[in-house]
């Protein structure tokens, strides 16, 4: 669609600016005030520079945090991404089987982050919980509280289950959108089942599944609550994530100055990469409204 | 290539019909010739896609057999059928490029690289995207898209037949002559039986050998366009074919004549004895205003179209519509309007009662 | 209608791996602490609604839910509010700097809660709203108001633009063609942006836990108190996880057609 010029936009765009501006931005300085200052108490801040950068450029335990991010993140992506588009997949397309799958898929999505913890710590606990009590009794030696392998599948799998839905729902919102000829016109041209997908299903599903990959890579890369609440970052450091650690760091040990030297660093990395997907987001828009 | 037949075909969507109304296509039976190039016309809703559905096989009949040749094909899926379909919408593999689009199908078939590459060539030179063969087919315009289709639909050579489902929607006017043109062509260079689904009547009388007219989920005429004009074998076909459509009255008939309101009208033929709701049709084209003899006419208004006029005027209480050429005078006094009796046709409840000694 | 015995196969199978742990919480939120200490059941044998009776009479418990429930509404009512013109603006309107502020409105998106929790902590005490409904529900509009903006713009986008002028040719102000016409245009999109602001408002815990004490604390900040001296209160805490789902359960229900085309948020 053509745009008109017209500068007095920014009336309609005022009330969301102050808005988050003093919901980020005073925020935002506020942490970086901090991480340029050090202070011994008593409300006395000395000028530090970019020390506290520089001490957490070198910090292993930073550099231990972000790897577990990263690998956390690059793993959950790599399961659910693919699993959400074969559940999109086999999902219905339309009738009351429909609409009992899209419900039931929905609900974890709504359940308050803390529960999900819960849910699962109390369902993979060895004495009253399901699956801890069923892997036992298989004579499987799991324990995700003493285990860092155990507390790794644990967090995974959790999070599996708490975000598949969400990149199956968007692949199946954008399956619903192929109009039923190009099946037809697959089925004529006697194209394969992997072809349909190849050819129609994936290319349909592109700009969803951006969408889908952008906001799982946001949320796992800031997940707090769930592994919190599951494992409290434990056994060790094991599931200690970025922001488990950042909190830590803050709240309670009260490390201001290294901990927003910390999230500056931590938001500007997801600041990069989410700029990368937005960008080749924006220019997908782009060729298809060619 | 194959002949391709119906028989006894009819097809409800509902599992239960109960009474004839429930028929999106009620029982027919009809052998479409090898290598004809069919039309398929109608109104929409009247049950043509469901029946080209039917043939291709994306949709299995409830009731009778499809056979291509000899072989029952009824319960064969799509791609055994081995026909080729291009639909209303464009439809492409957005992430190929043009020249991938066209080879698709060839390649699902394993054919040799070679040839594909050759054939791929030659349907592009026909519509006309040499040179964009190697463009990925996003981003190209909606004719572009449409070409492609129809060119995927055309690339194989050995389909029993082509189905075409509306295919010029979304393409241009100037176009849709060309495009129609070369299908034409095409149909000729290769013999291929076509099947072409329009709900325009001059793309389907230009298109095609014969066209077979579809109302309310019935083949009401299967015929040259010449047949459909000369000899609507149903009302609707006088309606739907020919602009403005056949002119109706009632009447009775009386051997070599019909009463109109009293009138004797004469007829080129004899009838029997007509059974039912009996009216006599006659095209515009074949009417003419005169002073003296046949029955009154009351000009409405004359509107001119391009290459002849139509009078629009009314006989006793009923519409009728005149076509004269270009330029023909009208007289003022001119009040009453005559037939050409060879031209009039007879019918009886709808449909078309042959005059005695015509060979049906 | 299922397509194939081995979709339906597959479908079963997500479905029960969805299922399978939240039916367990139900399942202990019936069951004595005795029970499920005592012994592995995979059905409540002693069925009881205690747990449930502790929460729902007592209100440092039940308050939890309205705490929860005010600020959301809040939110959700904030988030649209300021993100429709905003969204209108973007979708229709070319101006100085459009492009870097839909794009730095979506960092927010991204920003890490974790990253805000201290200053917002210290944000809110200084003016006064620490521990208020408005203070968990402004914090909220972090992440949700870019994101309802981001909604909403695609939805108004598939609105053609002559629909705007021909209202304006016909003598509305922008304010009447906005509310009496074009609302009602976009009205599932702002369904969406809604359900949206409401999920991710409802489930977030860090920064509502941070920014309240007593009088706004959050049901989910509430449960942690189950664990105390004496252990786990385990059947509490699975009730109260249960109460939880709830009003997300009676959301998704009433949404339930919509929620295909919704998650796409109008960029399909």
């Amino acid at each position: 669609m053509d745009k008109t010029l017209n500068n007095k936009a920014w009336f309609l765009v005022a009330p969301v600016l102050v808005l988050v501006a003093f919901s980020a931005v005073v925020p935002l300085m506020t942490v970086v005030n901090y991480s340029v200052q050090d202070t011994f108490g008593n409300n006395q801040f000395f000028w530090a520079g970019l020390d506290w950068f520089d001490q957490m450029l070198h910090s292993e335990r930073m550099w231990a945090a972000l790897g577990r991010q990263a690998i956390f993140s690059a793993i959950i992506l790599a399961i659910e991404v693919p699993l959400g588009i074969f559940v999109a997949l086999n999902m219905p397309k339309k009738g009351f089987w429909a609409s009992v799958c899209l419900v039931l898929m929905a609900l974890p999505l709504l359940i308050p982050f803390n529960v999900v913890g819960t849910i699962w710590q109390i369902f993979g606990r060895v004495d009253i919980g399901l699956l801890g009590y069923a892997l036992a009794k298989l004579g499987i030696g799991y324990n995700y509280t003493a285990n860092a392998f155990d507390a790794w599948v644990t967090v995974v799998v959790m999070d599996v289950w708490h975000w598949t839905s969400l990149v199956a729902l968007l692949a199946y919102a954008g399956l619903q959108s192929i109009p039923e000829a190009y099946y037809q016109a697959a089925k004529i041209d006697q194209a394969s089942r992997w072809s349909v997908f190849r050819y129609i299903e994936l290319p349909k599903m592109q700009g969803v599944l951006l969408i889908a990959v952008l906001l799982r890579f946001m949320d796992s890369f800031m997940i707090y609550t769930e592994p919190f609440v599951l494992t409290g970052g434990g056994p060790g450091n094991s599931t200690t994530f970025l922001s488990i650690d950042l909190v830590k760091m803050a709240i309670g040990q009260f490390d201001l100055g290294p901990a927003a030297a910390f999230s500056l660093m931590y938001f500007l990395v997801i600041l990069a990469i989410s700029w990368v997907f937005y960008t080749v987001m924006v220019n997908l828009d782009k060729a298809e409204g060619k | 290539m194959a002949q391709i037949t119906l028989k006894n075909l009819a097809h409800s969507y509902d599992p239960t019909p109960r009474s004839e109304a429930d028929y999106a296509l009620k029982e027919m039976d009809h052998i479409w010739e090898d290598g004809g190039a069919y039309a398929l016309l109608g109104a929409s809703g009247c049950g043509k896609s469901t029946l080209l559905n039917i043939i291709s096989g994306l949709l299995r009949p409830s009731h009778g057999r499809v056979l291509f040749g000899e072989t029952d094909v009824t319960d064969a899926p799509t791609a055994a059928r081995n026909i080729a379909q291009v639909f209303q919408f464009p439809v492409v593999y957005d992430t190929m490029t043009v020249r991938e689009n066209l080879a698709f199908p060839l390649r699902n078939r394993k054919m040799d690289p070679g040839y594909i590459k050759a054939r791929v060539d030659q349907i592009a030179a026909m519509i006309g995207l040499e040179a964009e063969l190697s463009r990925k087919a996003r981003g190209l315009t909606a004719d572009a898209k449409q070409k492609i289709s129809l060119g995927r639909g055309m690339v194989r050579e050995d389909v029993n037949a082509i189905l075409f489902d509306e295919p010029l929607t979304v393409i241009d006017p100037h176009m849709k002559f060309e495009l129609r043109t070369q299908l034409k062509s095409l149909h000729r260079e290769f013999g291929h039986t076509m099947i072409y689904v329009t709900h325009d009547q001059t793309e389907a009388l230009t298109f095609a050998d014969k066209v077979v007219v579809m109302h309310d989920g019935r083949v009401v005429q299967m015929g040259t366009p010449e047949e459909l004009f000369e000899r609507p074998a149903h009302s609707f076909v006088g309606y739907f074919i020919g602009s403005p459509g056949m002119n109706f009255f009632e009447a009775e008939i009386a051997g070599a004549h019909a009463i109109v309101n009293g009138v004797e009208v004469p007829l080129g033929a004899t009838h029997g004895p007509v059974p039912g709701r009996t009216r006599i049709g006659i095209r515009p084209e074949f009417c003419v205003l005169d002073r003296a003899g046949g029955l009154p006419f009351q000009i409405r208004r004359i509107e001119d179209v391009g290459r002849h006029r139509i009078i629009r005027g009314e006989v006793m209480g009923t519409e009728v519509n005149i076509t004269v050429p270009e330029g023909t005078e009208i007289a003022a006094d001119a009040t009453r309007i005559l037939f050409a009796p060879e031209k009039i046709n007879v019918y009886a409840d709808d449909w078309r009662v042959a005059p005695l000694g015509e060979e049906m | 209608m299922m397509r194939s015995p081995k979709q339906a196969l597959v479908m079963t199978l997500y479905i029960l791996f969805l299922m399978v742990p939240i039916y367990w919480l139900i399942n202990m939120s019936l069951k004595t602490n005795t029970e499920i200490l005592g012994s592995f059941t995979l059905w409540p044998r002693d069925l009881t609604l205690d747990n449930y009776r502790t929460i729902l009479t007592d209100p440092s418990w039940y308050m939890g839910y309205v705490n929860s429930m005010i600020y959301v509404v809040e939110n959700m009512v904030i988030s649209i509010a300021v993100a429709l013109p905003a969204a209108y603006a973007f979708s229709r309107y070319r101006f100085m700097g459009d492009k870097h502020l839909f794009f730095w409105l979506l960092t927010n998106r991204m920003a890490p809660p974790a990253v805000f929790a201290l200053p917002f902590f210290q944000l809110y005490s200084s003016v006064g709203l620490f521990d208020t409904h408005i203070a968990v529900a402004l914090a909220h509009c972090l992440f949700n108001v870019p994101l309802a903006v981001w909604i909403l713009e695609g939805f108004m986008r598939g609105v053609p633009k002559e629909i705007d002028e021909t209202a304006y040719i016909d003598g509305h102000s922008f304010g009447s063609f906005f509310v009496r016409i074009f609302m009602p245009l976009i009205a599932s999109g702002i369904g969406v942006a809604a359900f949206f602001c409401f999920m991710f408002s409802w489930v977030e815990l860090l920064l509502s836990r941070t920014l309240t004490s007593v009088n706004a604390k959050p049901i989910a900040a509430a449960m942690t108190r189950t664990v105390s001296a004496s252990g786990m209160d385990w059947g509490v805490l699975a009730a109260a996880g249960v109460l939880t789902i709830i009003p997300g359960a009676l959301v998704i229900y009433f949404v339930r057609n919509y929620i295909a085309k919704g998650f796409a948020l109008g960029r399909v």
